[in-house]
């Protein structure tokens, strides 16, 4: 029996094409993964991300905790509201998920977690805040809309309750605001500028309602896909898992290494290899004919290989773009093989698409 | 609910072929083909002179998540092929069984098409997939 947001039967009355993600029945398309992308480039689109998850810690050493807990480093949230992407590792430096961090108070903070991976990240989180007297708490109760897109800021003011409308407005990328109970933040996973809306489910659903008769469009998972594999933004469990370190997926930026004293899990092979990882991301442009896909085979000029991990048409480039991982050093020409055909393709940096720009 | 014209004949993989006058087969993939695959981004059509058999990949269709193989319906040698899906395979998504047509064929043996499923047989195809 697949799990359902409480906006579900919203999709159901908009046509939305169902199907099960990671144990959810969600929406991957409403009609067109295509224009709900384009929308979203060029306008402004929603999601319905509610399967995600949000936890809140509480307690006095919460910040003591979380410097333990994940690879970047809580130090860096000196302002309430502003955000924080990590990876939480296991004793390996494997990525057992990657998630955002809110500080709200001292007291508390609060993150958000991928759907499916809750399970097993409060399995892992519990314990380990047990030992500060850190209380973890799954807001079951909250659920999250993003709505992202060059004219989100036009749009969404009025959606906004008065008290924290102009703070919200004002908000730059990675800050948040709270005002019981809208919880109003400007991250997202569509490489444009963006806002994601925690609320209560009831509340989720009228806003839901208000901002589609509005002209906001409703997306579904396959533009949310395109749209952040041309952000370059990795997918848990695709371009990442517990058997890939940070350094190994293109997260090393999101690695705090100073202070070197600071004993978050994972950090002794982050260190070891930190010089040298043993393998690396990298992302490809099929300037050909031809579409990439993840697990596709690749070859470089001097004998190096690795896989795509993630691989799609990229709509706003009109080309084909991939995540892949190389094996050692990487040099030279690169080829993937296309059911049984070695094709050439360009190795960039991502991102590819930012802020409805082609950057590669 | 998708089109499914009654003078086609269809395979149970979701292609359909239409009889010219001259004795020609004009083969496509079926409105319910499409409608599954979603957007299509990339079309790729057998060249004219390739000898294709019955049931054999002959053609590539993918949309932005998935690929998919088409297979020749009936046996015989291509003749044509549609030039327009290279740049625009959104025409299959718009027109599956005009202007979305792929490949033409000259039939190996006629007789061939009589195995292929009628409108109400494939309906039932559709039907049964959910």
């Amino acid at each position: 029996m697949l799990k359902k947001t409480s906006l579900h039967s919203r999709h159901q009355a908009l046509g939305a094409k169902l199907v099960d993600f990671g144990g959810w029945e969600m929406p991957i398309h409403y009609g067109s993964q295509l224009e709900e992308h384009h929308a979203v480039r060029s306008g402004c689109g929603m999601f319905d991300v509610a399967h995600m998850s949000a936890v809140d810690l509480h307690g006095a050493r919460t910040r003591e905790f979380l410097r333990t807990l994940v690879a970047n480093d809580v130090a860096k949230l000196k302002v309430p509201g502003k955000a924080l992407y990590t990876c939480m590792l296991n004793s390996q430096g494997g990525v057992i998920d990657d998630l955002i961090i809110y500080f709200q108070r001292e007291d508390w903070f609060r993150l958000v977690v991928n759907a499916g991976t809750t399970d097993k990240d409060l399995a892992w989180i519990r314990p380990a805040a047990a030992k500060y007297g850190v209380e973890v708490k799954h807001r079951t109760d909250l659920g999250i809309v993003a709505v992202q897109g060059p004219d989100v800021r036009a749009i969404v003011g009025q959606h906004i309750p008065v008290p924290i409308r102009e703070q919200a407005l004002a908000l730059k990328a990675f800050q948040s605001v709270h005002g019981e109970p809208w919880f109003v933040a400007t991250t997202g996973y569509t490489g444009e500028d963006g806002y994601e809306f925690m609320l209560p489910h009831a509340d989720l659903g009228k806003l839901w309602d208000a901002l589609a008769a509005d002209g906001v469009r409703p997306c579904g998972l396959g533009a949310r896909d395109t749209l952040r594999l041309e952000a370059g933004m990795n997918l848990y469990g695709q371009d990442m898992d517990d058997t890939v370190t940070p350094l190994e997926c293109g997260l090393a930026w999101t690695v705090a290494f100073d202070p070197p004293d600071r004993p978050f899990t994972g950090r002794a092979t982050l260190d070891a290899t930190r010089a040298a990882p043993p393998r690396k991301q990298l992302g490809l442009v099929l300037d050909g004919r031809g579409v990439l896909r993840s697990h596709m085979k690749l070859r470089f000029a001097n004998g190096a290989t690795g896989e795509t991990t993630s691989g799609s048409f990229a709509p706003s480039m009109k080309a084909s773009v991939a995540l892949a991982r190389v094996q050692g050093h990487a040099d030279g020409a690169c080829e993937v093989e296309i059911r049984g055909q070695w094709l050439p393709c360009r190795v960039v940096q991502p991102p590819f698409v930012r802020n409805g720009k082609v950057l590669v | 609910m998708s089109k499914i014209p009654n003078e086609l004949r269809y395979a149970k993989s979701h292609e359909w072929a239409r009889k010219q006058p001259d004795g020609t087969v004009v083969i496509g993939i079926t409105d319910h083909a499409q409608g599954a695959l979603g957007d299509l981004v990339f079309v790729e059509v057998p060249k004219a002179g390739r000898k294709v058999t019955a049931g054999e990949a002959c053609a590539v269709v993918e949309s932005v998540k998935a690929a998919s193989d088409v297979y020749a319906p009936i046996s015989g040698e291509v003749i044509d092929s549609n030039p327009e899906l290279a740049n625009a395979p959104e025409t299959l998504n718009q027109d599956p069984y005009g202007k979305g047509w792929m490949f033409k064929v000259k039939p190996a043996n006629p007789a061939e098409m009589d195995k292929l499923l009628d409108a109400a047989g494939y309906q039932k195809v559709v039907a049964d997939a959910g």
